[in-house]
């Protein structure tokens, strides 16, 4: 039973983590019907950085908070000087210089912070909470993890909710011609929108990468795990993104802790979990697509 | 530039209006590749009328419009709105100058629901006072009803009132409007026209509408342009052109 409940706790971690990484995703998606393949390696970038200030001798919490921006500056950036050419043409274009962009930025990684294997810090620890004489496989970090990624998502839903930007930038990611008729500063809005979702890939990326090791391509399998929950939600729906991710956390733990040989069945369970949902639901399972063409 | 006699007609029609010209096209020509959608296209649109663009499918209703609100780069020609040359002026812009454009297929959001639509609408404006958000659904209380709904849950008649109530709380001098009865039954058309006129009449407000309906179009506006091929082919009051029936039956199709 103990061991039961920590598989399921770990995989809510893990998947909590994809979830934000298939957030940002489709908020990137959404707005403008470009896949973002550098999204991971902009994570990865803006982790170096805040391994950079740790190493200089700023707190995690200093580090983090700069990572952060630096991820929204990396992702509005990004979007203006390089995404922007190619927004509205063939689909092909956009594919592509992401493509260029992940290689080039995970270079770049390597060029000024070194390839090698360097440890990043966790604030918390990993031992569980000691209730009298049992201990619950809860841990420190994995609550900072589901935490952190909560208030995230909910201030996310507020800002879309409930304030003037957010509405402008919903009108923006639906109908980009009704919107400017209106008057809403469509580009701005995009670059918004591209900046916050680099915020959300960035934290995934601090978060998976406390307590073990990073290097230039240490987002690889997170970017894997986070594309396959993005297109298990539907790839249109930040819900989605979210149940996706925590499924595929759930699912691939529960292999890796059951299964014989589990660990070595993780990259292969998640491809099966994709194929069956595309063949079961092939716009995924929260895709607002056919309602949209209806 | 090649000159039709839309000219001359129009300053007949237009009479004495020349200071309450809003909004004035002239020489407007687009092209989408090697193709003239719009060929030097001359035309105005005047405070408390309603001037009604009419003509066939490709002949380049939808072209102007999208000209003159920005959304198509004109090759040549230019566009002044109450005297304020605004050819160049970005999209965004344009609803702040006091110009609302509803697109051809009504332009409803339709992931929003029926309020945010409204609120995009008047957005750009800053803080709106609630009371005019209930006067646009004391105008249409069918979509009061659904102000909470999806947008697109509505009919084609209520996303008509949806897209019109939200270009007015846009305040605008002028309205463009793309084939508002696209779509809709006759007694849906009526009412909208019927509104419209209303407005026109009690606010000032200026109407350009393009509309392949004709008949409907013609029996509400005060100004008929029949637009053929991407030329204008003639200028003149909504009752001549009703009167005419040669005209009718080779461009009208009535």
């Amino acid at each position: 039973m103990d061991y039961f409940v920590n598989v399921t706790l770990t995989g809510l971690t893990q998947g909590m983590i994809y979830a934000a990484f298939a957030l940002a995703l489709v908020l990137i998606w959404r707005s403008t019907r470009i896949v973002n393949f550098a999204q991971g390696s902009m994570a990865a970038a803006t982790t170096f950085i805040a391994l950079a200030l740790i190493q200089a001798g700023a707190s995690y919490w200093v580090a983090l908070i700069v990572a952060l921006a630096s991820g929204f500056v990396l992702g509005a950036i990004v979007e203006r000087v390089i995404i922007r050419p190619v927004e509205g043409g063939p689909e092909l274009n956009a594919v592509i210089v992401t493509l260029g962009l992940f290689v080039a930025i995970q270079a770049g990684i390597a060029i000024i912070f070194g390839s090698s294997f360097q440890s990043f810090p966790t604030p918390f620890g990993v031992r569980g909470f000691e209730v009298g004489d049992t201990t619950i496989p809860l841990t420190p970090t994995s609550l900072y993890i589901i935490g952190s990624v909560l208030i995230v998502m909910a201030l996310l839903v507020a800002l879309f909710r409930f304030t003037r930007v957010g509405l402008a930038m919903r009108a923006s990611a639906f109908s980009q011609e009704v919107a400017r008729l209106l008057g809403v500063k469509v580009g701005g809005m995009l670059t918004l929108g591209w900046g916050l979702a680099a915020v959300v890939g960035s934290l995934s990326g601090l978060l998976i990468a406390g307590g073990t090791f990073v290097w230039p391509a240490y987002m690889d399998a997170l970017i894997v795990f986070g594309f396959v929950a993005a297109i298990i939600g539907g790839l249109d729906s930040p819900v989605g993104a979210i149940v996706g991710g925590l499924i595929l956390g759930l699912a691939l733990s529960y292999v890796s802790g059951y299964a014989p040989r589990g660990s070595a069945l993780v990259n292969i369970s998640a491809l099966v979990i994709l194929i069956v949902v595309l063949l079961v639901r092939p716009g995924g399972l929260f895709s607002s697509t056919t309602a949209r063409r209806a | 530039m090649p000159d039709t006699h839309g000219s001359t007609a129009m300053s007949a029609a237009g009479g004495t209006a020349t200071t309450t010209r809003l909004l004035e096209v002239e020489g407007l020509t687009s092209t989408y590749g090697p193709v003239r959608a719009l060929d030097g296209v001359s035309l105005s649109a005047e405070a408390g009328r309603i001037t009604a663009v009419l003509g066939a499918n490709g002949a380049g209703k939808t072209t102007l419009l999208r000209t003159i609100s920005g959304l198509v780069r004109p090759v040549a020609g230019r566009v002044v709105l109450d005297g304020e040359d605004i050819t160049k002026a970005p999209v965004e812009s344009m609803v702040a100058k006091g110009m609302a454009h509803v697109p051809e297929g009504r332009g409803v959001i339709s992931e929003l629901t029926v309020d945010e639509n409204l609120r995009v609408g008047a957005l750009f404006r800053g803080k709106v006072d609630r009371s005019e958000f209930d006067r646009v659904y004391d105008l249409f209380p069918r979509i009061a009803e659904r102000r909470n709904n999806a947008a697109h849950t509505l009919s084609g008649g209520e996303r008509q009132m949806l897209v019109i109530g939200r270009a007015l709380l846009a305040k605008p001098r002028v309205l463009l409007l793309d084939e508002p009865s696209l779509g809709l039954a006759p007694r849906i058309v009526a009412q909208i026209f019927g509104l419209l006129r209303q407005l026109v009449d009690s606010e000032g407000l200026s109407v350009l509408l393009v509309e392949q309906n004709a008949r409907s179009a013609l029996s509400v506006a005060d100004v008929g342009v029949v637009l053929n091929l991407g030329r204008v082919v003639v200028t003149d009051s909504a009752r001549t052109l009703m009167a005419d029936e040669d005209l009718r039956h080779a461009y009208l199709g009535f």
